[in-house]
């Protein structure tokens, strides 16, 4: 008897569930606006691209025209594809300290996977991931980048 | 005025001319040609339909848009995927055998075409008033399993052979409770002729006048006719992710496309014995005691009946296409020799039950 109750029971719960999904997906049919699909070409000017989207790598300048690289080399380090190459000079300073100074950030987008180790590896969070993507160029090495701006400098920290 | 000509004059009126330029011999010749044809142009003009259907269902239910791009909203897609076709290469393996493997997909068309000769689309739009037609769609479709057989073995493809085999697993099976509930609501009418069961069905649909063990023969009926159409949740012959599209794997170029044709003609076959033996055929939708709304029911033309119920077994079909996942092998076999043969065989007592007592209208 308690088979018996089980069968059927098992079969009114496969419905009930199968049902619960047919409804989900008849749900989505009938509310066309659900739809997420954009039709990029035609909509460009209300393209939306989420906040979060891995576009490109790019080194943070404020509003000084300063940014936070330290030239430490930690993300050419971490990139598996070796997509970043850093070079620095060595300046000194009126005190006599010798300084380590960014000379050129170069980032080359044809080689990057947009996996952000590099982003996660800066201790100074000097760089970041922006959501652009229209990245197609003729010549390949236009992709070949260099991220500072011309005559940006490195944001002065409080010395303590 | 339209109205009141019927198809049933329209065939005359074709015989009537052929008769008076031919002799008879030539006359039965060319009108089996111009049958064939309105067939064959019938079954390509519901596929295109059938595609963009899908697609759009598709779309829609996994939030996407389907096809956009070839016309307006995508209508021309299936028209420039069928160009395609036509121009690639039939491509045949190497350790392929090559009588079979170019001989399957014409038996799985001819299978489906042949499925077709019985049905009544409207009143006196019938091929072939058969008295025994549902008994033969139901065992002229099952001889499709052959060509899938055929084709997956010739392949020389060990997944070609893994998805012929179970697609015969599962025809084999489900044809069984798939034709058990169509007996259901034979028991219930007392012909097997397509025509008079629509007949039987002018004072209200089988599903609604034959209670419960209609409408349990209908779930039943769907169910099974999908695993016997080789389609989600039970396309383990095809399984893309596994078999990488099973039995028809190494077919391309036109030969694909009959096996896709021959799947979209069985489709639209189910639905129209789903539509003629549960859902009334051509019948209109009466309530009883509604006479006006009766009358306006009966304003609507037949085909447009017929084919709107047939879209909407379509519909259900692909609705549970992009809802449910696949089963696998073990509980498709638990699902047919478990649940659906025995209650289908209870269903079929107690329908017996019922129409001995007189109690269906």
């Amino acid at each position: 008897m308690k088979a018996l109750f089980r069968y059927f029971s098992s079969i009114f719960s496969a419905f009930k569930s199968l049902w619960t999904g047919m409804r989900l997906t008849f749900y989505y049919l009938s509310h066309p606006k659900t739809i997420l699909t954009q039709q990029y070409p035609e909509n460009r000017k209300t393209l939306y691209i989420p906040e979060a989207f891995k576009g490109e790598v790019v080194l943070i300048h404020d509003e000084n025209n300063e940014h936070g690289c330290t030239a430490c080399r930690m993300c050419e380090m971490t990139c598996p594809n070796g997509t970043i190459k850093i070079t620095s000079i060595t300046e000194e300073t009126e005190d006599g300290k010798k300084k380590k100074i960014l000379d050129e950030w170069i980032y080359n987008l044809g080689m990057c996977t947009f996996c952000a180790q590099c982003i996660e590896a800066c201790p100074q969070n000097a760089i970041k991931m922006q959501n652009t993507f229209e990245h197609s160029v003729y010549d390949r090495k236009e992709l070949i980048k260099k991220l500072n701006h011309p005559g940006s400098k490195l944001k002065s920290t409080k010395k303590i | 005025m339209i109205l009141m000509i019927g198809f049933k004059d329209i065939t005359l009126w074709i015989h009537q001319m052929l008769s008076g330029y031919l002799n008879p011999g030539w006359v039965v010749a060319s009108e089996a040609l111009l049958v064939g044809l309105a067939m064959i142009l019938l079954v390509v003009i519901m596929a295109v339909a059938m595609i963009y259907m899908e697609r759009k269902v598709a779309g829609f239910m996994q939030l996407r848009l389907g096809p956009m791009r070839v016309g307006l909203w995508g209508s021309m897609q299936a028209f420039a995927d069928v160009l395609k076709l036509l121009l690639k290469e039939c491509l045949t393996p190497n350790g392929a055998d090559k009588l079979l493997f170019s001989l399957a997909p014409f038996v799985v068309l001819t299978v489906s075409f042949l499925a077709l000769a019985p049905f009544s689309f409207a009143p006196g739009l019938q091929l072939w008033d058969l008295n025994i037609g549902v008994l033969y769609i139901s065992a002229v479709s099952s001889i499709g399993v052959i060509g899938i057989l055929m084709a997956g073995w010739s392949s020389n493809n060990k997944y070609s052979l893994l998805g012929g085999m179970r697609s015969g697993a599962q025809i084999v099976s489900y044809e069984l409770s798939a034709g058990l509930s169509i007996i259901a609501i034979v028991i219930m009418c007392g012909s097997l002729s397509i025509h008079d069961i629509i007949l039987s069905q002018s004072d209200g649909w089988w599903i609604f006048k034959g209670h419960l063990p209609a409408m349990f023969a209908f779930v039943v009926f769907v169910i099974a006719s999908t695993a016997e159409l080789n389609r989600a949740p039970f396309d383990l012959a095809e399984a893309e992710q596994e078999l990488t599209a099973g039995f028809h794997t190494e077919y391309s170029g036109m030969q694909f496309a009959m096996f896709f044709l021959a799947e979209y003609t069985n489709m639209f076959i189910v639905s129209m014995v789903g539509t003629t033996v549960f859902l009334g055929g051509w019948m209109p939708f009466h309530i009883v005691g509604f006479e006006a709304f009766n009358h306006l029911m009966d304003y609507v033309p037949s085909f447009i009946w017929f084919f709107g119920k047939t879209f909407f077994i379509l519909f259900l079909i692909m609705w549970f296409r992009w809802t449910f996942p696949r089963m696998r092998i073990d509980q498709l076999l638990k699902l047919e020799w478990k649940y659906l043969l025995p209650l289908s065989i209870i269903n079929i007592v107690i329908a017996a039950f019922i129409t001995i007592m007189g109690w269906h209208f």
